[in-house]
């Protein structure tokens, strides 16, 4: 077998040549993947790339620029390197490998990528329930198209302001528990006219006002929504009283894109942990099998060490736990388990020491979230290697304890917390909308359902600003606590002046 | 099957829209620091862009997060000292150990500025923003047409100096390709038979050889269709459209006699690359002429115009005779936008001042669109500053200016020439 040019110059040639080799190997491994399309681009356009919440096409807004202006700055001061890749779930799957790179690291990429994110992307449950790959470009062609028809009919600031209160709700415009229906540009085009009428006459029937003096107080008592709901932002498009339809649009348009990333955010460390495994795996085999060189290979394990490297908590590179470092080890711990288990992995684990690995690897892939992923796999043995201690840190007490350390004592509590760590609904507060005064003030009330008595931090005001913009009547934020009382935390009246 | 792009060429300019956004949204915070630095900044650095910073609270964008108290639990890797129960006494400053998930920055309550960089043309769009030249109401652009050359397509006839020899033989090849194609079909058939029947075990001379014949008739035929034909001659075509005026005339005058030391000087200095910024924007060609003079006027180059010593009195109206000649004899008011700006201490011989304000009257300011006076002293006013203030009265194109110190210079700048033309009322 004869080996692979190692560069260090890459060649498109040659990057056909060491994609060919990845992808058979892939296939032996059953990584099932959409078409890649690999594509070439320079330092500025991944700056690019980055502003636009890594999409190839999106919507123009002002936030997007001052990302852009950051991440330049950053970049020219020699304050961060780019990311060596950027990947999109999209079907062909796009991925963007740097001009400037050796050709090791392009091969890196493009196991890491075009073969590990991608089959991530294909077959996990929360992407295959919440994204419809396929459909993403050409919805995003649609949201910049419609984004760019309104900037010119209503003009650029009023659509600015519109975005701007949408992006502060952007995380409270996810569905969590029903499956979205499928989105296409013919289909957008087709009902969106449709859509704006049926919307704007339902919400005036909404606000006919019923003149029957007993019924009303009848009905003080139900509320509406008659359940909280969580998705604000749907919420907003479907009853704001006063939004004119483009603007329902735009709020739902913002609505799409978040719940597009919705899964990605609840899968960073199985998705790394997936991919640095697999460009592990293929670049280790195709060394075995002698196709690299041993100068490849250097380099190669010099970036990967370099990726999943963990920094300890009072390190000063410390940022957090390394989803690149906890993913990868954990999917090799797997593996490792079902091939040399010892006796305490089968007292964890049972049935899964000594199972087929690859078998086991995709079951992990397939079907699990970081919550679930962690709370399943996490393992003595990666907790005693990353020495994880968990501490609890209580404002009423004037210390900070530990709660538990990498002992058999702690084991379980560790695997719990950094479970729960990874938990969205412990990572974002829970808020909700709880009422509408709809024979009154129109007001919408807001309620946070407060965990571990944290406290909403001051930007709420700001925040609800922004919702006033869109829901235009007096807009409340009340908190319940664990006890069931409930506090008032901040109002935005009407007359109060939304100046932003 | 992977498919692979090569985007390099692909435009880069992605996030220019963008950018453009948030210049646009952040204008009164970039005005402002452009404003700050103009005092500050180099006066020979005309052509670089602006660092600007922005506090950062400013730009944040709000989204509900939790903030500091309550219970909270977490999990760090990299146990070195603690056992189960350990009490570990909080850190100054109420945060947590480590530096949380990166929350403080988006809170926007870090109090850091957001530093970035302006590129040239952004900087002084926002520099002359609501800046416009003044007078141009009165005395249109377009009476100075001027007439452009440009390439109107192709002809068929022209002189052979306007030949253009790639279109022309992409024709006559074209011609040739469909002239000989039916030749060129029989001529590969007959080659095909011929070779079929050299191949053939029979003997076959004979047909052979009348093929060969048919082959060499085909082969002249082809040969005669011409390389080129004046058919196939194309020539470039050019017009002729008006074009208003884009050049214009900076006239620089600056007294340099004794009583202007070096930092009024460069005072003036900027006030002139301010001025000079200005009609670059406006004016694709901007001569500059530098007239000095104390006793006596000439016309020099920028050095010897900012940086020489000279001593003596000063009589400002040989300046401006110079300039009238300058102007009658390279600068007909007819094809150019002439502009002046005057800088000086003030003095001046009692006598000169009404003559100054004589040939101003006479000779200058009908052909200027724009001539301004600063004055740069501390001292009183002369007859000089007087004459000019009778001027100002009378001539929408005339202002004069006093400035005191460098911070005056831009302000003074704004004030001559905003969009607002109170003045032509």
């Amino acid at each position: 077998m004869s080996l692979l040019d190692d560069g260090p110059e890459w060649t498109f040639a040659l990057l056909q040549e060491y994609d060919l080799e990845i992808a058979a190997l892939a296939e032996r491994f059953r990584l099932t993947t959409y078409p890649n399309q690999i594509e070439v681009i320079t330092a500025e356009q991944m700056m690019d790339a980055y502003a636009s919440i890594g999409m190839p096409i999106n919507y123009s807004h002002w936030s997007f620029g001052k990302k852009f202006i950051h991440t330049e700055q950053h970049y020219k001061r020699g304050n961060m390197g780019l990311a060596y890749e950027i990947v999109i779930n999209s079907d062909p799957c796009i991925a963007y490998l740097m001009e400037e790179n050796t050709i090791t690291m392009q091969a890196l990429v493009i196991a890491h990528a075009c073969y590990g994110h991608n089959s991530f992307f294909k077959n996990n449950y929360l992407f295959k329930t919440w994204t419809d790959a396929k459909a993403i470009i050409d919805y995003l062609v649609f949201a910049r198209d419609y984004v760019a028809k309104c900037e010119e009919k209503h003009g650029v600031d009023e659509v600015e302001h519109t975005l701007d209160a949408c992006h502060a709700l952007m995380n409270y415009g996810v569905d969590r528990y029903k499956r979205p229906p499928k989105l296409s540009i013919q289909e957008e085009k087709h009902r969106q006219e449709e859509r704006e009428r049926y919307l704007q006459s339902q919400v005036n029937d909404l606000w006919r006002t019923l003149p029957k003096g007993q019924k009303q107080a009848h009905h003080q008592k139900s509320r509406f929504p008659q359940e909280p709901q969580e998705n604000i932002l749907y919420f907003i498009e479907k009853h704001a009283p006063l939004l004119e339809p483009w603007q329902r649009e735009l709020v739902r348009i913002v609505r799409k894109v978040s719940q597009y990333f919705y899964p990605q955010k609840q899968t960073q460390v199985m998705n790394e942990g997936w991919a640095c495994f697999w460009h592990y795996h293929l670049l280790n085999t195709l060394y075995d099998e002698g196709k690299v060189t041993d100068r490849f290979m250097l380099e190669f394990l010099h970036s990967h060490s370099a990726v999943i490297a963990q920094p300890d908590y009072n390190s000063p590179y410390f940022s957090g736990i390394n989803p690149y470092a906890l993913g990868f080890n954990m999917f090799m711990d797997i593996k490792r388990i079902c091939e040399n288990p010892t006796e305490e992995d089968k007292a964890w684990f049972g049935k899964m020491a000594g199972a087929n690995w690859l078998d086991t690897l995709h079951f992990a892939m397939e079907n699990f979230k970081d919550e679930s992923f962690v709370s399943q796999f996490l393992s003595p043995k990666i907790i005693r290697d990353f020495k994880l201690f968990s501490i609890e840190d209580d404002t009423k007490q004037s210390f900070i304890s530990v709660s538990a350390i990498h002992d058999e004592l702690g084991y379980r509590d560790i695997r719990e917390q950094l479970s729960a760590q990874y938990n969205l609904s412990n990572l974002e507060p829970n808020i909700q909308v709880y009422n509408v005064d709809v024979r009154g003030d129109r007001s919408l009330t807001l309620r946070y359902y407060s965990q571990n008595e944290r406290p909403l931090a001051n930007s709420k005001e700001e925040v609800l600003k922004h919702l006033h913009q869109l829901w235009k009547f007096d807009v409340h934020l009340e908190q319940e606590n664990a006890d069931g009382s409930v506090i008032h935390l901040a109002s935005c009246q009407s007359n109060t002046d939304a100046s932003l | 099957m992977s498919h692979f792009i090569d985007r390099r060429l692909n435009s880069k300019g992605k996030s220019t829209v963008n950018r453009q956004r948030f210049i646009r949204r952040y204008k009164q915070q970039i005005k402002r620091s452009v404003s700050e630095g103009v005092g500050q900044r180099s006066v020979t650095d005309v052509d670089s862009g602006e660092e600007i910073s922005i506090p950062k609270r400013d730009i944040s964008e709000p989204i509900f997060h939790t903030g500091q108290g309550g219970v909270q639990k977490r999990v760090l890797p990299g146990n070195d000292q603690f056992t189960r129960g350990d009490k570990i006494e909080r850190p100054p400053g109420g945060q947590g150990q480590g530096s949380g998930d990166g929350d403080a920055s988006d809170s926007g309550e870090g109090e850091d500025d957001f530093v970035f960089s302006l590129s040239k043309d952004e900087y002084l769009d926002l520099l002359f923003d609501d800046l416009a030249l003044p007078n141009l109401q009165a005395t249109h652009f377009d009476t100075l047409t001027q007439y452009e050359t440009y390439r109107a397509g192709y002809q068929t006839e022209g002189v052979p100096s306007n030949l253009d020899i790639v279109r022309s033989l992409k024709g006559a090849m074209a011609r040739r390709i469909a002239m000989t194609a039916g030749s060129r079909r029989e001529l590969r058939e007959l080659e095909e038979k011929r070779q079929a029947l050299i191949d053939d075990p029979h003997d076959n001379a004979l047909a052979i050889e009348q093929l060969d014949e048919a082959i060499a008739e085909l082969n002249k035929r082809i040969d005669k269709v011409p390389f080129i034909d004046t058919f196939d001659l194309r020539f470039k075509n050019y017009a002729k459209r008006p074009v208003p005026s884009s050049q214009a005339v900076m006239f620089c005058l600056m007294d340099v006699s004794g009583s202007m030391d070096q930092a009024t000087k460069e005072m003036a200095k900027r006030f002139y690359i301010l001025l000079y910024l200005f009609l670059t924007r406006r004016y694709e060609n901007v001569d500059v002429v530098y007239i000095r003079h104390h006793t006596q006027a000439k016309e020099v180059d920028e050095q010897t115009f900012f940086y020489s010593q000279e001593t003596g009195g000063t009589i400002v109206s040989s300046a401006l005779k110079l300039m009238d000649e300058i102007v009658k004899d390279r600068y007909s008011p007819a094809d150019w936008n002439i502009y002046a700006a005057q800088a000086s201490d003030g003095d001046n011989w009692a006598d000169d001042s009404p003559l100054c304000k004589q040939i101003l009257e006479q000779a200058i300011l009908p052909v200027t669109r724009y001539y301004a006076y600063i004055e740069i002293t501390e001292r009183q006013h002369q007859s000089l500053w007087r004459e000019y203030q009778k001027l100002e009265s009378e001539w929408d194109s005339f202002v004069c200016k006093h400035i005191v110190s460098v911070n005056d210079i831009y302000p003074v700048f704004r004030e001559l020439f905003t969009a607002n033309t109170e003045k032509t009322a």
